[in-house]
């Protein structure tokens, strides 16, 4: 999953226009304090990934600073947030 | 922590440690009867937009839930902390409360990622802060295992 969206992230050209349909993704940043098990064990709750897949964004998020977790709609991308953020995770998100 | 056939889990904790959850758990729970925009309370509640209108409109439609969900896990913790046994949701509530505890304890302590106790000064001032930091990292690690252990479906007969 994560590799599709970078890539369709870097065929994105640059627009200050809003632009409805243009999907949003929701990035997990690196945090010194939530333990990698507990990122891993959300990403599965929440998402309902596999143990591995889990396992490789989480090490992204701690590798590179932070990974796309998931996307959509501006609604669903909100409310995953929310879902990360009630379980204390430091999301954010954008249009891509 | 052992988990349970029905997705729970069972604290294996002394009684002081339980004392010291609850505790910590109660501390906390006041500390959101005050101001939330306490920089100590940052983690908590980290910003979903970049554009300040967005992120406005993220706090109204969302502000009141996320904060009612964390008094809630938190008064929860406090009040089942003497539990032997505790159901799916009460391990779920516990593992978000305990969450919440690391992140304004280690705000408050300024923890980094590589951080090792092993070169603290003794006199430190953030010592005991820093040991029960360590100890809620320890148990909460335990309630991820187990909850793991429930999520894989490998959970033991055993209960």
């Amino acid at each position: 999953m994560t590799s599709t969206i970078e890539v369709e992230r870097e065929q994105v050209r640059e627009t200050h226009d809003v632009e409805p349909d243009r999907p949003w993704i929701v990035i997990v940043w690196n945090d010194p304090i939530n333990l990698m098990s507990y990122v891993t064990l959300v990403f599965q709750q929440l998402f309902g990934y596999s143990r591995a897949k889990a396992t490789t964004l989480m090490l992204q998020v701690h590798n590179e600073g932070k990974a796309v977790v998931s996307g959509g709609t501006r609604e669903k991308a909100e409310h995953d947030v929310a879902r990360l953020h009630a379980r204390g995770l430091w999301a954010t998100m954008r249009q891509d | 922590m052992k988990p349970t056939a029905d997705g729970g889990v069972e604290p294996q904790l002394s009684r002081d440690e339980r004392t010291l959850v609850a505790n910590l758990a109660s501390e906390l729970r006041s500390l959101l009867d005050g101001d939330t925009g306490d920089p100590l309370l940052r983690r908590l509640f980290p910003p979903a937009y970049d554009e300040e209108a967005d992120e406005t409109a993220y706090r109204d439609l969302m502000g009141s839930e996320l904060l009612n969900g964390r008094r809630e896990a938190l008064e929860l913790l406090a009040r089942t902390a003497k539990q032997k046994r505790l159901s799916a949701d009460e391990a779920d509530a516990w593992l978000r409360a305990l969450n919440d505890l690391r992140l304004v304890l280690g705000t408050r302590l300024d923890v980094q990622e590589d951080m090792l106790l092993d070169d603290l000064r003794p006199d430190d001032p953030r010592a005991s802060g820093l040991a029960i930091y360590g100890w809620l990292s320890w148990l909460q690690e335990q309630l991820v295992a187990a909850l793991s252990a429930g999520l894989e479906g490998g959970t033991s007969p055993e209960s």
